[in-house]
C-alpha cells in the first residue's frame, strides 16, 4: 500500500491540471517536469506551476498511487516530444544542411539538419539531433542501430 | 449576405491557405465532400502530430460557416459552428505547438503539430476570432496594416519582395564538386596558370626524350658493336649529348614550373583564408554561438594550409602525370601499336582499384578531421578554465579527456591506415605484373623477328617511368580526398548565409534622432520562445531601464534591437524604418554598447579607446577619456596612453577597463547608447565612479540600460519590467512603487541588501578618508 501523498491532483475542464496543496491552496496549470528526461526520465520529477517555480518534487514517479500517476503520465505524454531515432532509411545528402528520412517511435518523418553540430553526443552512447525548427530527435545507442543507419551516421560524426 | 460580400477580404474567395498557396490534392478532394455549399474556406492548416504525437496528418479549416478538422490519423471529420464565447489560441512547449479551441465552460478539443507551421497556425488562430466577431458582430476587424510575408508573417520591408526570414532557409547541400568552386579564387591567376601549364608540357616532352634515345642506342650502337662492328664514336657522342641535353632542358623548365604554381597557389590559398574569414565576421552572433572556437580555427587555419599544399604540389604532380602518361601513349603507339595495347592492358584495372579504394578512404579523412578537431576542442575548454581545473583538482581528469580523444584519433587513423596500406604495394605490385607481360609479350615479338630489341628496350624505359608515374597517381586519390574535405569544410562556412542579412535594397539613415520602436517583438530561440509581443516607443534622448529577474528576456532584447540576432515574429523601427532595411554595419554605427565584461584587445589604450573609430585623433581620445572618468588612472600608468593591455586586459581592474570601455562607446558618439549591465561587476565604489563617467555618455542619448541593482537605474525615465520574455509594467520608479506591483516587490527584494551595500560603502569611505589624512 502506497501512502497517499498530501496533495491533490486533478485535471480540470480546461484540460489544465489542477493542484491542491496541502494548506489548501490551489494552482491551476501546474506542469510536472522530469529532472533527467534523458538518463534517469523515471526519477526526479517536479510540479511546477506556469511560472515555473517548484511546487511538489517527486523522487519517483512508481511511488505515487495509480491514478495520480496515470494522470502525470498522460500529462507528460502530451508534453513531451523527442521522438526516439529506431533507423535511419536515407538522408539527401552528407553535406549539410541534408534532409534526414527517418523512422522514429512516433512514425516516419524527415527532418532538416542545418550543420553538423546540432548532433550533440551525450554520455555515451546517445545523441541527440537538433533539426531546424528546434524539435530534438534521440538516438538512444547509435551502436545499436542497423548497419545502413550507421553508417550514414558515421558521416556526420 | 451582400453585407458578407462587401466585407469579406479577398482571399476568402480563393482557397489559399496560410501555409502554402494551395491546399494539397489529397486533402482538396476530401474538403471538398465536406462542405456546405457556398461555403469558403479562409484559412488552414495542416497538422502533422496525433493525440498522442505520433506523426501522422491532419487538417485544420477556417470556413466562411465553421471550424472544421480532421484529426490527425483519423478519417471523420469534426466542425464547431461560430458561436459567442468560443475561443481558438495557441501555445508551444518544446517544439510542438498546440491549438485549442475552449469555450466559457471549457476546452472543447486540441490538436499538436510540429513547430514548423507554427506560424501557418497564428494566421489561422487569427482567421478564426476575426470571423468569428464578423458572425458576431456582422463587422470584420480589419487585417493587419503592415504587409506581412504569406508565408511566415514576418512584415515585408519597403521594396522588398521576399522575406528574409524565409529565404535564408536554404536547405540544399553544397555540390560534391567542391574543389571546382575554388575556381573562382583561381580566376585572377590565370595568366600565371596558363604560363605553367605550357611549362608543364614542355617539360614533360623533355622528359620523353631520353628514353626514346635509347632506341637508337641499343639498335645502332650496341646491338652492332655485339655483332662486330666497331662503335662510332661521334654517334654516341651525339646520342649522349641528346641526353644530357634533354636533362638540362627539364631541369631548367621544371624548376620555372615549379616555382610560378608555388607562387599562385600560397596566393590562392591566402585569398582563401581572408575571404573565409572576412566572410565569418559578417555572420550573425546566432553561428558563433553554436561553433567552437577551436573547430573555427582549425577550419581557416589548417584546412586552406591544406587545400593550398594540395595545389601547389599534388595537383601539379597529378596534372604532369596525366600528361606524362598521354604523351608516352601516343609515342607508344607509334613505335609499335601491338606492343603498346599490351603495355597499356594493367591500366583500366589499377583505374578500377584507385576508385574502390577512393570511396573507403574519404569517409575515413572525413572522419579523421572530425576527430583532429575534438583534439583541440578540449584544448580549447581546458586552457581558458584552467583555474577551475586546478580549484577542483580535475588536472586528472581532464588528462583522462584528452587521452580519450587521443586514443579515438589514433582508432580512427588506424582504420583508415588499413585500408591505405594496402593500397600502395596493390599498385606496385600490378606494376611488376604490366612489366613481366611487357617481357614476355617483347621477347615473344623478337623471336618473331617482328620488332628490334632497340624497341623493346624503349618500351621498357617508358613503362618503368609510365608506371611509377601510376604509382604516383594512386596518391591523388587519397590528397585530392582530403582536400575535398577541406574546401568542403571552407565553403560550409563561406556558403553560410548570415541570419543577419543585408538587405537587398538598403535605406539609407544619414541622421538618427535616436527614436526606437518595437512593434510586437517576438523571438525564439531554438524551441523556446524567449520573448512574446512586446511593443515600446522610445523617444529620443530619452533613458529606458529594463528591469526584471534573470532570464526574463531583457539581454535578448538588447540583443535583438543591435540586430546581433533577427526578430521572430514582428519588427524594430528605428526613426520608423525597419532595422532590417538599414545596412548592418551603418545601423551598428549610431549604437554605443557598454557591456557587463569589457572586452580589451591586445594593443595600447589609446588603441582601444579608438577602437570604433581608428582615425581619432589624440585630443579626441583624451577628451572621451576623460568624461569617462579614465583619464587620471590612465595617466597613472607607467606608459600613459601608450601602455599594452593584455589579452583580456589583465593588467586593469573591472572598473578600470569598465571605463575604458565607457570611452570607447563615447568616441564614437553614438544616438543610442546600450548599457548591458555595465556596472554589475564591481564593487558599489567603483560603481559610483563609473556611473558618473555613464552620466557624461547618456546625456542626450536615447539610452537603454540594463541593471540588476535597481538603485542604479532611479535616474531612468521610464522602466520597462520585464517577466518571462514579456512587458508586464512600464512607468516611472515612482508609479511602479505606488502602484505595488510587479516592480515594486522586485524593490522591495533588493532593498534590504541595498541597504547593507549603502552600510558596507560608507565604512569603505570612512577608511578611506582615514587613510588620506595619515
Amino acid at each position: 500500500m502506497k501512502p497517499r501523498p498530501d496533495y491533490q491532483l486533478q485535471r480540470n475542464a480546461f484540460g489544465r491540471l489542477e493542484l491542491r496543496t496541502a494548506d489548501g491552496q490551489i494552482h491551476e496549470g501546474v506542469a510536472p517536469v522530469r529532472a533527467f528526461p534523458i538518463t534517469a526520465p523515471d526519477d526526479g520529477l517536479a510540479l511546477v506551476d506556469p511560472y515555473g517555480h517548484e511546487l511538489v518534487w517527486i523522487d519517483r514517479l512508481d511511488d505515487l498511487p495509480d491514478d495520480q500517476r496515470r494522470l502525470l503520465a498522460d500529462e507528460l505524454a502530451g508534453r513531451e516530444f523527442m521522438p526516439v531515432i529506431q533507423r535511419i532509411v536515407g538522408v539527401g545528402s552528407f553535406a549539410t544542411p541534408s534532409t534526414w528520412e527517418v523512422e522514429t517511435d512516433r512514425g516516419r518523418t524527415s527532418f532538416v539538419l542545418k550543420g553538423e553540430e546540432d548532433i550533440r553526443r551525450l554520455a555515451s552512447p546517445a545523441l541527440l539531433i537538433a533539426d531546424t525548427h528546434g524539435i530534438q530527435f534521440l538516438i538512444r545507442d547509435r551502436h545499436a542501430l542497423d548497419q545502413h543507419s550507421r553508417r550514414i551516421l558515421d558521416r556526420f560524426l | 449576405m451582400s453585407a458578407a460580400n462587401r466585407t469579406l477580404p479577398a482571399d476568402a474567395t480563393a482557397p489559399t491557405g496560410p501555409s502554402g498557396p494551395v491546399l494539397p490534392p489529397v486533402w482538396s478532394q476530401r474538403l471538398a465532400t465536406q462542405l456546405a455549399p457556398g461555403e469558403q474556406v479562409l484559412a488552414w492548416l495542416e497538422i502533422d502530430l496525433d493525440g498522442a504525437l505520433h506523426f501522422a496528418r491532419g487538417l485544420v479549416v477556417v470556413s466562411s460557416e465553421r471550424l472544421l478538422v480532421s484529426p490527425a490519423g483519423e478519417q471523420d471529420w469534426q466542425s464547431w459552428v461560430y458561436r459567442a464565447g468560443l475561443l481558438l489560441s495557441r501555445r508551444d512547449h518544446s517544439g510542438v505547438g498546440t491549438l485549442e479551441l475552449c469555450d466559457t465552460a471549457g476546452r472543447l478539443a486540441h490538436w499538436r503539430y510540429t513547430l514548423g507551421s507554427d506560424v501557418a497556425a497564428g494566421r489561422l488562430v487569427e482567421r478564426f476570432m476575426r470571423q468569428l466577431s464578423f458572425r458576431l458582430t456582422g463587422e470584420l476587424p480589419p487585417p493587419a496594416s503592415v504587409t506581412l510575408c504569406p508565408k511566415c508573417e514576418t512584415p515585408l520591408l519597403a521594396g522588398q519582395e521576399e522575406c528574409p526570414a524565409c529565404s535564408r532557409e536554404i536547405h540544399e547541400p553544397p555540390s560534391t564538386w567542391t574543389l571546382l568552386r575554388l575556381g573562382r579564387f583561381a580566376r585572377p591567376y590565370r595568366k600565371q596558370l596558363l604560363g605553367a601549364f605550357i611549362l608543364s608540357l614542355l617539360t614533360t616532352a623533355a622528359t620523353l626524350v631520353a628514353p626514346y634515345l635509347t632506341m637508337p642506342l641499343m639498335d645502332k650502337v650496341l646491338i652492332p658493336y655485339q655483332n662486330g662492328q666497331p662503335i662510332d664514336p661521334g654517334l654516341v657522342l651525339l646520342y649522349l649529348s641528346g641526353l644530357l641535353g634533354s636533362s638540362l632542358l627539364a631541369w631548367v623548365l621544371g624548376w620555372g614550373r615549379t616555382y610560378i604554381l608555388a607562387l599562385v597557389s600560397e596566393r590562392i590559398g591566402s585569398d582563401l583564408r581572408t575571404a573565409t574569414y572576412e566572410h565569418l565576421l559578417k555572420l550573425s552572433q546566432e553561428y558563433f554561438g553554436g561553433k567552437r572556437t577551436g573547430d573555427l580555427m582549425a577550419r581557416i587555419g589548417s584546412e586552406t594550409d591544406r587545400i593550398n599544399i594540395f595545389l601547389s604540389l599534388h595537383l601539379l604532380d597529378f596534372a604532369t602525370d596525366v600528361l606524362m602518361i598521354a604523351m608516352t601513349t601516343v609515342i607508344l603507339v607509334s613505335i609499335d601499336p601491338w606492343l603498346a595495347a599490351v603495355t597499356l592492358l594493367p591500366l583500366p584495372v589499377i583505374a578500377w582499384l584507385i576508385h574502390v579504394v577512393r570511396e573507403r578512404l574519404r569517409t575515413g579523412f572525413e572522419r579523421v578531421d572530425r576527430v583532429w578537431a575534438e583534439v583541440t576542442n578540449v584544448l580549447a575548454d581546458t586552457i581558458p578554465g584552467i583555474r577551475v581545473v586546478k580549484a577542483f583538482a580535475q588536472e586528472a581528469r581532464e588528462a583522462a579527456r584528452f587521452r580519450a580523444a587521443n586514443v579515438r584519433n589514433l582508432d580512427v587513423n588506424d582504420r583508415v591506415n588499413r585500408v591505405w596500406s594496402v593500397f600502395s604495394p596493390t599498385v606496385t605490385l600490378l606494376t611488376e605484373f604490366g612489366l613481366l607481360i611487357v617481357w614476355a609479350f617483347g621477347i615473344w615479338q623478337i623471336a618473331g623477328d617482328r620488332i628490334t630489341v632497340g624497341v623493346l628496350t624503349a618500351f621498357l624505359a617508358y613503362i618503368s617511368r609510365f608506371y611509377l608515374r601510376l604509382d604516383s597517381m594512386s596518391r591523388i586519390v587519397s590528397v585530392t580526398q582530403k582536400a575535398a574535405v577541406g574546401a568542403k569544410r571552407i565553403f560550409d562556412i563561406l556558403d553560410h548565409v548570415s541570419s543577419v542579412p543585408e538587405p537587398a535594397n538598403p535605406v539609407h539613415l544619414p541622421q538618427v534622432s535616436g527614436r526606437i520602436e518595437l512593434r510586437g517583438v517576438g523571438f525564439r530561440y531554438g524551441t523556446r520562445s524567449v520573448t512574446r509581443d512586446i511593443s515600446i516607443v522610445i523617444e529620443p534622448g530619452e533613458m529606458v531601464g529594463l528591469v526584471g529577474h534573470s532570464g526574463s528576456g531583457k539581454s535578448t532584447l538588447v540583443n535583438l534591437i543591435c540586430r546581433f540576432y533577427d526578430v521572430s515574429e514582428g519588427a524594430i523601427l528605428i526613426d520608423g524604418v525597419d532595422i532590417r532595411s538599414l545596412p548592418v554595419a551603418e545601423y551598428r554605427r549610431h549604437i554605443g554598447l557598454v557591456l557587463q565584461e569589457p572586452f580589451l584587445f591586445f594593443g595600447t589604450i589609446a588603441e582601444n579607446i579608438a577602437y570604433g573609430k581608428p582615425e581619432a585623433t589624440r585630443a579626441e581620445i583624451v577628451a572621451a577619456a576623460r568624461a569617462a572618468h579614465a583619464h587620471e588612472f590612465i595617466l597613472r600608468l607607467p606608459h600613459g596612453y601608450d601602455s599594452l593591455v593584455g589579452e583580456r586586459g589583465q593588467a586593469l581592474s573591472g572598473g578600470e577597463r569598465q571605463r575604458i570601455s565607457i570611452a570607447r562607446a563615447l568616441l564614437i558618439d553614438p544616438r543610442i547608447l546600450i548599457l548591458d549591465e555595465a556596472t554589475s561587476s564591481v564593487d558599489t565604489t567603483t560603481e559610483k565612479e563609473i556611473q558618473k563617467a555613464l552620466d557624461n555618455l547618456v546625456r542626450g542619448r536615447t539610452t537603454i540600460a540594463i541593471a540588476h541593482r535597481l538603485s542604479t537605474l532611479r535616474d531612468a525615465n521610464r522602466l520597462v519590467v520585464l517577466d518571462r520574455g514579456s512587458v508586464v509594467e512600464v512607468g516611472s520608479h515612482d508609479e511602479l512603487m505606488a502602484c505595488e506591483g510587479h516592480y515594486y516587490r522586485l524593490y522591495q527584494a533588493q532593498a534590504r541588501n541595498v541597504d547593507t551595500e549603502e552600510e558596507l560603502r560608507r565604512l569603505e569611505v570612512d577608511r578611506k578618508d582615514e587613510g588620506d589624512r595619515e
